[in-house]
């Protein structure tokens, strides 16, 4: 009962978060000051959740080698590699290093 | 306006289509970190007495990893309150994503209530088309395969249990940082606006971080959207022609 209560609440809390835009605002546009906060959340967002992502919570999750991993793709990026192949080649350098001792 | 937003004429209709195509392949990405993460959440959900079905239907409806591993997390000690607090304040993130989506949708409300629902983390910045506008079949498109590997992982983690260093072996765990630098490096490439509040964001996160969960240094981060717009009121007008 608690399992699925939480379920059922969880649910509609999220789907009226991700409406509140169209709840909210309906028709109304944003104006132009909040459209320049609006173009910001999604590099805003990302930049964050590298972080987040990186360091997990508390930051008990960090370990150098995904660091690095993350770093590869990065690289691979910038010297044009098409995005799947730069995030692969991170994930094929973090599981190689790995392998080694120690 | 009570009929909503127009859509995109009929002679625009293969642009929408073709959009949504890319989000599916920009989908791809993510959708392998998610299903590792579904594999996780299956098996632990499993663990903690919750069996195979309420996963599985949790992640069909609410299509949320990270309020849906706290919910897991708090209800196993705690009460019911605080589990959904927990997952609602970790989710909070989504009514700033949701606003900034809002110009962009089309429709009546009903329409763009339904087509909001497809809003994950990494569909938003994918859909971002600079300018606070986003190409909404985008974010349908990339939400697709992500969708589909969370409920489909949480099953399969649920049935199989899978051993939980078997993802960290085989790095696994770098996929999402890695995927969300690719969009970063595309997102701040000529915006040094966008490119000085997402160093901002990065450092509220990290200091939150230190006391905090992922999901509320997320929401603490978003902040640093509102010295973006400081900077826009002081007349950054070059920028904003040029980026």
């Amino acid at each position: 009962m608690r399992i699925w209560l939480s379920v059922a609440l969880v649910t509609v809390g999220t789907s009226l978060m991700k409406a509140s835009g169209p709840l909210v605002l309906g028709d109304r546009t944003l104006p132009p000051v909040a459209l320049r906060v609006a173009a910001l959340t999604a590099p805003v967002l990302l930049a964050a959740l590298i972080v987040t992502d990186i360091g997990g919570e508390r930051w008990a999750d960090f370990e150098w080698t995904r660091l690095a991993g993350v770093g590869v793709a990065g690289m691979a990026r910038l010297l044009h590699a098409p995005l799947l192949v730069a995030v692969a080649l991170g994930i094929v350098s973090t599981a190689l290093l790995r392998l080694l001792p120690g | 306006m009570s009929e909503g937003r127009q859509a995109p004429s009929p002679k625009d209709s293969r642009e929408p289509r073709r959009a949504f195509l890319d989000g599916v392949r920009l989908g791809v990405g993510p959708a392998v970190a998610v299903f590792v993460l579904a594999l996780a959440y299956g098996s632990s959900a499993v663990d903690e007495g919750w069996g195979v079905t309420a996963p599985v239907v949790f992640s069909a409806l609410a299509f949320t990893g990270s309020g849906q591993l706290t919910v897991l997390a708090a209800l196993s000690s705690g009460t019911v309150l605080a589990a959904v607090t927990a997952a609602i304040l970790i989710n909070a993130r989504y009514v700033v994503m949701s606003v900034a989506l809002n110009d962009s949708l089309h429709g009546g409300r009903l329409r763009r209530v339904l087509v909001a629902q497809t809003l994950a983390d990494a569909s938003f910045v994918v859909a971002h088309r600079g300018s606070g506008r986003f190409d909404v079949p985008r974010m349908v498109g990339a939400s697709v395969p992500q969708w589909a590997c969370w409920v489909g992982g949480t099953l399969l983690g649920a049935l199989l249990s899978p051993p939980p260093e078997l993802a960290y072996t085989l790095g696994l765990d770098v996929a999402f940082p890695a995927f969300f630098l690719m969009l970063a490096l595309g997102e701040l490439r000529g915006s040094g606006r966008a490119a000085a509040a997402a160093l901002l964001g990065a450092v509220i996160a990290g200091v939150l971080l230190m006391v905090t969960s992922p999901g509320l240094a997320l929401l603490g981060a978003s902040l640093a959207v509102l010295v973006g717009a400081r900077t826009g009121s002081r007349g950054d007008a070059a920028e904003e022609e040029t980026g």
